[in-house]
């Protein structure tokens, strides 16, 4: 087994409002291994870009611990995490908002060269030359340099955030639904070239999103998350075929498969997501679950390991024990 | 039994509910104009949903907005075409005739569930106000009506009183189905219906988006770019790119009869579900420029089977069977097929 590069332990971040905490990331403890993807999953509201954020420090977590390479770096102090944060990347979900607008493509992407001094006595030529060193690597034209981003449609803007994160030379990118706002061709394009890049520069990624198809075909590992835990996580493969937790099996159910009659029998939940807003200790899926009976009453459910590798957080699920099958 | 009776008649009448001929719609600015909208056509009868798909720019929206006579104008300029509602000629009436149609016989169901409620009138009075208007009741009966609509839509009627931000997103959407449908038009428009929510959400909002149509024999046109969304809820699939139709049929024409090298290129973007190892292949290159759209097939820039006719004249319609059309053409070869037809062993 390859060694961990993050190592996450009980990680809570909560938000003060004037209605009360918000539990937005509550005691998530996981892993991500080196040349990796981890995929986290979940809709809006469920903690995954908190969670995303935690991973880098870009918001100080509340409680816990996030090992990076056995250090823990929320004991950093700024400057060795101004060090440490090179290797450590986002690309955001809106192209549209996360350029400045009033500078072009060179200085978008020149600025953390400068700004980290990562080549220092570099003249304006040697930066321009790594510049288009990065665009050509994330397949932005050479014409484009000293173009604004307005002028740019959102598939070119996202080659802009992800050169802009290459020229760290980064270990580790959090990609934050890095392609639902492109139309379904652009986004095929700017999967592949986030795959080509792993595979090149054996990046690590955490990939935040909503699509469940885009995570089943781009992750290695996935956790399932809901109001701020857990529900379930598992390699790929076996999340996809063999999902334990309901709430998994509704997500995987509602999926919309673009074949003729492939979408019937799904599984239907009642109700949304209820407040992350000083939740009771209970299963936070109770309210919404087709399995729900008075076992579920018991506390929040632990995240045990059902088979090798394969975590499950429900009442009902237990290593050799399963009695939403018996219900069946 | 005395209603699938009714509906055969009905179907053999084939009633009408909405006709496209030839619409062009362009927004004139002062330095350029952006051609949205380059004559598109289609018809649509009683009870049937037909999905109009494509990317960003490809029209769709337009296309709607055009259908309900509410382009923008300025800078949007109709600049040819008839739309007919049942039998209303949408384009040529004024804005009070308008007015006794749009919410009555056609209504659309808008993307953004947020911003399209008015924040400062309950739900109640925002589903009251086109029945008070188009049915002539008075305000409490109205009322009595929206709290039905509500409870039809999955909301308790006793919430008719709250304002849209104390409701959730997929609530919101529910709220805008519930105006939409409130006089039960003949026609509805739903543009993204689902785009903003999640997909547990998006599942609840399709699922009554069906039956609702199913109770009430709404035609539908659903706006998306989402294929999974057409195969659950389109009996017609209409293909749009840069402000045409590429390729129109029955779901099953479109899906596992597809003929357009845009519409092949639309199902090998997306992953496979159930073959995670498989490679994505997007479509090269990017939609074309709507001010600026090439002078042959506008798709023909990114086609793999493009020839130098396909960049000189605009395509050709081929009827390929009774119910499906394409505009390619690379047809002219008769031997020319696309890898997704060779692939499931077309003949031809």
């Amino acid at each position: 087994m390859a060694k961990a590069l993050f190592q996450v332990r009980n990680l809570k971040k909560y938000f003060k409002t004037s209605r009360g905490v918000v539990h937005a990331v509550d005691d998530i403890s996981f892993d991500i291994e080196e040349g990796k993807t981890l995929g986290i999953v979940g809709e809006s509201g469920c903690g995954k870009s908190t969670t995303g954020r935690c991973l880098i420090r870009l918001i100080e977590p509340t409680s816990g611990q996030v090992f990076y390479r056995d250090q823990d770096i929320c004991q950093l102090s700024r400057a060795e995490m101004k060090k440490l944060r090179k290797e450590m990347q986002i690309i955001f979900q809106d192209p549209y908002a996360s350029l400045n607008p009033r500078k072009s493509v060179l200085q978008i992407i020149a600025e953390p060269l400068l700004y980290n001094k990562i080549m220092p006595g570099a003249d304006k030529f040697a930066i321009e030359k790594r510049v288009l060193e990065l665009m050509d690597k994330v397949g932005l034209a050479e014409r484009l340099i000293n173009t604004y981003p307005h002028e740019l449609d959102g598939g070119r803007r996202q080659r802009i955030g992800i050169a802009r994160a290459l020229a760290m030379e980064p270990k580790f990118i959090v990609c934050d639904e890095p392609v639902s706002a492109l139309d379904v061709s652009i986004q095929a394009q700017i999967l592949n070239l986030l795959k080509e890049l792993q595979r090149e520069l054996s990046l690590t990624y955490v990939f935040i999103t909503h699509d469940l198809s885009v995570v089943n075909h781009f992750s290695d590992d996935i956790i399932v998350m809901y109001l701020g835990q857990i529900v379930e996580k598992a390699p790929a493969d076996e999340l996809f075929e063999n999902p334990l937790h309901p709430y998994t099996q509704a997500l995987l159910s509602a999926i919309l498969v673009p074949a003729v009659g492939a979408n019937r029998d799904r599984i239907k939940l009642r109700g949304e997501l209820t407040s992350p807003i000083d939740p009771p200790p209970v299963c936070r899926f109770a309210k919404r679950c087709n399995y729900y009976n008075q076992d579920c009453a018991a506390g929040v459910p632990p995240l045990l390991e059902i088979t090798p590798g394969h975590f499950v957080a429900c009442h009902r699920i237990k290593p050799g024990s399963n009695t939403l099958v018996e219900a069946n | 039994m005395g209603s699938e009776i009714n509906d055969r008649t009905v179907q053999d009448n084939k009633e009408l509910v909405l006709e496209v001929e030839d619409l062009i719609v362009h927004y004139v600015l002062q330095e350029e104009t952006v051609e949205a909208v380059n004559g598109v056509s289609f018809s649509l009868e009683r009870g049937k949903t037909i999905g109009l798909v494509g990317e960003t720019g490809a029209g769709k929206t337009t296309t709607a907005l055009a259908i309900m006579n509410l382009v923008p104008d300025p800078p949007g300029v109709i600049k040819n075409g008839t739309i007919t509602v049942c039998g209303h000629k949408m384009l040529d009436l004024s804005a009070n005739q308008l007015e006794k149609i749009r919410g009555k016989d056609v209504s659309m169901i808008f993307q953004d569930p947020m911003t399209s409620l008015n924040p400062v009138l309950t739900v109640g009075d925002q589903i009251a106000e086109s029945v008070m208007l188009h049915e002539n009741l008075s305000y409490s009966k109205a009322f009595k009506r929206a709290q039905e609509m509500l409870e039809m839509v999955g909301i308790p009627g006793t919430r008719a009183t709250e304002y849209p931000h104390q409701f959730s997103g997929g609530m919101k959407q529910r709220v805008g189905i519930a105006i939409a449908l409130a006089c039960n038009p003949k026609l509805l428009l739903a543009d993204e219906p689902t785009t903003a929510l999640d997909v547990t959400i998006q599942a609840q909002v399709l699922d009554m988006i069906d039956d609702l149509k199913r109770e009430l024999g709404t035609a539908l046109v659903m706006i998306t770019h989402d294929l999974g969304i057409v195969a659950k809820t389109c009996d017609l699939v209409a293909v749009m790119y840069a402000g045409r139709i590429v390729e129109y049929g029955t779901l099953e024409d479109v899906f596992d009869r597809t003929m357009h090298p845009y519409t092949e290129g639309l199902f090998n973007s997306l992953p496979d579900i159930s073959n995670r190892k498989s490679q994505l292949q997007p479509i090269p290159g990017l939609m074309p420029d709507p001010t600026n759209l090439p002078r042959g097939c506008a798709f023909a820039p990114r086609c793999r089977y493009a020839t130098a006719a396909c960049r000189e004249e605009q395509p050709s319609r081929r009827e390929v069977s009774e119910t499906h059309t394409v505009y390619c053409s690379a047809y002219d070869d008769p031997n020319f097929q696309i890898e997704r037809t060779r692939g499931r062993g077309g003949n031809g």
